[in-house]
């Protein structure tokens, strides 16, 4: 196990080190000049070169890419171009309504799903299968966006419960915070909840067909109970991995429910730093993104050991 | 073991004669009494009134090819028919009658009172539970056990099935054990609660010869000493034949004959028993052919596979899967390849066929190496073809037949078109013994055994120089078996085929070939010609592989051997 878990590690931090290469290969190198890019075609040739000094793009390249990389290692993501404050207080301030909105959705995404396609595998081609299988496709199809305004006029214009938008900080307490989170995370758990169901019944179709169903069944088990005891945890490995797409995607893939409920969240940061050109800004939250897949990565092939014995003795 | 010392119930000790306990069947409640039992899955009837009794301490055999329904009895027994089944008649176990029992009740009775045993060890565990835990979870669900003490029971339940805790402790997962062993946990999980009646579905079809004997050792051991009753379903009359008490013959959901083995192969009634039993012990006519010159010489190999690292940062090991491998064969010669799943044989095919580079020494054919710059060597390789065990796997469901066996033909310069290359087909299925209009039919319009032939027709169609037959006919029931073997003695003839015949199932091989090897641990320690080896091993490995092979007795079935037209 311990082994599994450094080759892992290693592969994790090579990709990030390749990751970081990469990002800074396509802002920086790419064609064309990064501060007039960002002052846009009628700047003066002084603001420019200004700029390029304030952005130190005179020294050589492989400099830049230290100083930028190793400013990421310390946390120093240098200022934003726009807002002229630091880009690491830019994005903390940020993280702090995303990560939460993206673990609550995840964990309503999950508390749906679970239950809903194991009972619907339990159930195949019955009634319940069928109810739960129409349940999903609605939830795939359904604009998250507009389901989220349903939300929001239904529980926040007409029953009052939830606020309609905006975010108190968790200054004032956890329970403020999580309210202003949970219409949000509902909208952006629905659809990850009908793929996560769908996933999860497949997979333990799968598994039922296993010979060693049959053998579980032989020693005295009911449907239900083989299912459980011996179905479940077979099943887990594609959800996972599907867990950790998702979860990756709703950490920066929530713009459009940020923008629905006027959240402060990476999602609109990054939005609106592309809208102003704000390369810096951009370049460190692509970074950030990308380190945050690479460790949802590296989290979900650790659950795969922690489920499946093969895999820790196959490292 | 002594754990188990007070029996359960009276049933029969060691030291009986089979004759003597097949009275049992006479006795007047037996321990499981099927009476007119018929199955139908949606309404299609697969069991057609079957009947047999088994009694305390008996060994019963049911017998027949695939599609028989032998399988389907034990399913039925158990209690786990498939969904739109519908299953009538009586079918009694220890007083209880199983089919008018509720699916709670049947739950109770399965694992405690009936134990059941797969064909597939390698699959029938679940893969993420330690061995520990699912044999403990069989007392676990049928008894008021506390939980370490059912572990401890587990413990001494898999000592008893040969695997002791020093060796084998309870956190095994199955991945970490071979497929005999693998078994052994199974009947562990089938015999924890001792229960009256194990039901053995094919349980050594999938393990080696020598496995086979230890499993069918154990499990006749576990009967004697627990008076369980055990039925037996397998294909293989030879594996019963020294084991069962009794021998029930089925074919289409039928039972065509049944009654005690020694009665039973002294007077074959039905002329279906005498076909399987005459298709088991089937010899093929091979022709003696004078050897011609070496085709496919092999010298020194070795192969080595890469091992994971021990440490994060070691060296890489290395596992040498085929080990100083020489030997020729000439033209026209028919050799087999015989040994036990994990000796080499497989990894010795690829690299025969091109597949794989050696890491050392050369195999050539025709004086020319297979295997050159990396690549397989095209000009050689279209002088070899290779024919392989599973007829279900090996062929693309979406083409029709003509495309299937014309798949060989890229391998030509100038492959054959229009109607040379239809003449080609229709040759090809002739010489198999099929039609040629079958060239326009999907492959699963064919049975296993038509598949074969289809597979050695794809093999033949290029006129290769030398045929390799990887296991295949160990898929195929016996008389369908019997037939390939004569397709293949009969292409010998006609076409002075040379052919490498890779089994782990002797008396095939040695029905079909010339020149027999040996193969053990990656080596070659024993080749001859085939009669000269069998009769007299020189190496204690190839003795204890022919001892371990199940026999068939010497044929003594009353009647004529005419062949039944309608089979």
């Amino acid at each position: 196990m311990l082994r599994y878990f450094f080759k892992r590690l290693t592969s994790l931090i090579v990709s990030l080190a390749i990751a970081s290469l990469v990002i800074f290969l396509v802002v920086e190198v790419a064609p064309g000049d990064p501060a007039s890019y960002m002052l846009g075609i009628n700047a003066q040739p002084d603001t420019v070169a200004a700029l390029r000094a304030e952005l130190g793009l005179d020294v050589p390249k492989w400099q830049r890419f230290l100083a930028w990389a190793g400013g990421m290692v310390t946390g120093d993501f240098g200022t934003s171009y726009t807002y002229r404050t630091s880009v690491s207080q830019m994005v903390a301030d940020r993280l702090w309504v995303s990560l939460p909105l993206a673990l609550y959705a995840l964990t309503l995404s999950t508390l749906i799903a679970f239950p809903a396609g194991i009972y619907a595998a339990a159930r195949r081609g019955k009634a319940g299968d069928l109810a739960v299988m129409g349940a999903t496709q609605l939830g795939v199809a359904i604009p998250n966006f507009w389901f989220a305004m349903m939300l929001v006029l239904v529980f926040a214009i007409n029953l009052r419960w939830f606020n309609a938008g905006g975010f108190p900080g968790w200054e004032g307490g956890l329970l403020p915070g999580l309210k202003a989170l949970t219409l949000p995370a509902i909208a952006l758990a629905l659809p990850q909840a009908a793929i996560l169901a769908r996933v999860m019944r497949s997979s333990l179709l799968d598994i039922l067909g296993e010979d060693f169903m049959r053998t579980a069944r032989a020693k005295g088990l009911s449907y239900r109970q083989a299912l459980w005891k011996h179905g479940v945890r077979n099943a887990l490995i594609p959800v996972l991995t599907i867990i950790g797409l998702q979860f990756s995607f709703l950490l920066a893939g929530a713009i459009i429910i940020e923008q629905v409920f006027y959240l402060p969240g990476l999602g609109r940061l990054i939005f609106q730093s592309i809208g102003q050109r704000d390369l810096i800004v951009v370049e460190s939250v692509v970074m950030l993104l990308v380190f945050a897949v690479i460790v949802v990565n590296f989290l979900v092939d650790l659950a795969y050991a922690i489920v499946d014995p093969r895999l820790r003795a196959r490292a | 073991m002594t754990v188990f010392s007070d029996p359960k119930y009276p049933g029969e000790r060691e030291g009986q004669s089979p004759s003597h306990r097949s009275d049992r069947a006479n006795d007047p409640k037996p321990l499981l009494d099927i009476q007119n039992l018929s199955v139908a899955i949606h309404g299609k009837p697969i069991l057609k009134g079957i009947s047999l009794t088994i009694g305390m301490g008996e060994i019963v055999a049911i017998t027949g090819e695939s599609g028989s329904g032998k399988s389907m009895t034990a399913l039925a027994t158990i209690g786990l028919l498939p969904h739109g089944s519908d299953a009538s008649g009586c079918l009694s176990c220890n007083q209880d009658d199983l089919l008018t029992l509720t699916e709670p009740q049947l739950c109770k009775l399965r694992g405690n009172e009936i134990g059941m045993v797969f064909q597939e060890p390698m699959t029938a565990l679940n893969p993420v539970q330690s061995i520990g835990d699912q044999v403990a979870e069989t007392i676990l669900i049928h008894t008021n056990t506390p939980r370490a003490e059912a572990f401890k029971r587990a413990a001494e339940v898999l000592t008893r099935v040969g695997l002791p805790q020093d060796r084998f402790p309870l956190s095994r997962y199955p991945h970490e054990l071979s497929g005999g062993q693998r078994q052994r946990v199974v009947i562990a999980m089938a015999i924890a609660l001792r229960p009256k009646l194990l039901i053995a579905d094919e349980p050594t079809t999938a393990l080696d010869v020598t496995t086979q004997a230890q499993i069918l050792d154990l499990l006749q051991k576990l009967v004697r000493e627990d008076g369980m009753g055990l039925m037996m379903i397998t294909h293989d009359l030879a594996v019963v034949s020294d084991m069962a008490d009794r021998i029930v013959v089925m074919r289409h959901g039928e039972i065509v004959e049944q009654g005690p083995t020694r009665a039973l192969f002294a007077n074959m009634q039905h002329p279906y028993t005498r076909a399987l039993f005459e298709a088991s012990r089937h010899q093929a006519a091979l022709e003696d052919k004078p050897g011609g010159s070496a085709l496919l010489e092999v010298r020194s190999a070795c192969r080595d596979y890469r091992t994971p690292r021990k440490t994060l940062f070691g060296p890489q090991g290395s596992f040498r899967a085929v080990d100083d491998v020489s030997f020729t064969i000439n033209k026209g010669e028919r050799v087999g390849l015989v040994g036990e799943s994990g000796c080499g044989k497989s990894t010795l095919t690829r690299a025969i066929l091109g597949l794989e580079p050696l890491q050392s020494g050369a195999i050539l054919l025709d004086g020319q190496p297979v295997f050159t710059h990396g690549n397989t060597n095209l000009d050689v390789r279209r002088k070899m073809q290779v024919v392989f065990q599973d007829p279900y796997g090996s062929f693309n469901p979406r083409h029709k037949v003509e495309r299937l066996i014309t798949e060989p033909f890229h391998l030509l310069p100038d492959p054959p078109i229009g109607t040379k290359r239809r003449e080609a087909v229709a040759e090809a299925l002739t010489a198999v013994g099929l039609h040629p209009d079958d060239a326009g039919k999907y492959i699963h319009a064919f049975s296993g055994g038509q598949r074969q032939r289809i597979a050695i027709a794809r093999a033949l169609i290029i006129r290769p120089e030398l045929i390799v037959f990887d296991e295949a006919v160990s898929a195929l029931d016996v008389r369908v078996r019997a037939q390939i073997l004569d397709l293949m003695a009969d292409l010998s003839r006609d076409y002075g085929l040379t052919y490498l015949f890779i089994s782990h199932d002797l008396s095939v091989v040695r029905s079909i070939t010339d020149k027999v090897m040996v193969m053990e641990s990656g080596r070659i320690i024993e080749q001859g010609p085939t009669a000269s080896v069998f009769d007299n091993p020189s190496e204690w490995y190839t003795k204890s592989l022919l001892e371990a092979a199940p026999t068939l007795p010497p044929a003594t079935g009353g009647g004529d051997h005419a062949a039944d037209p309608t089979l």
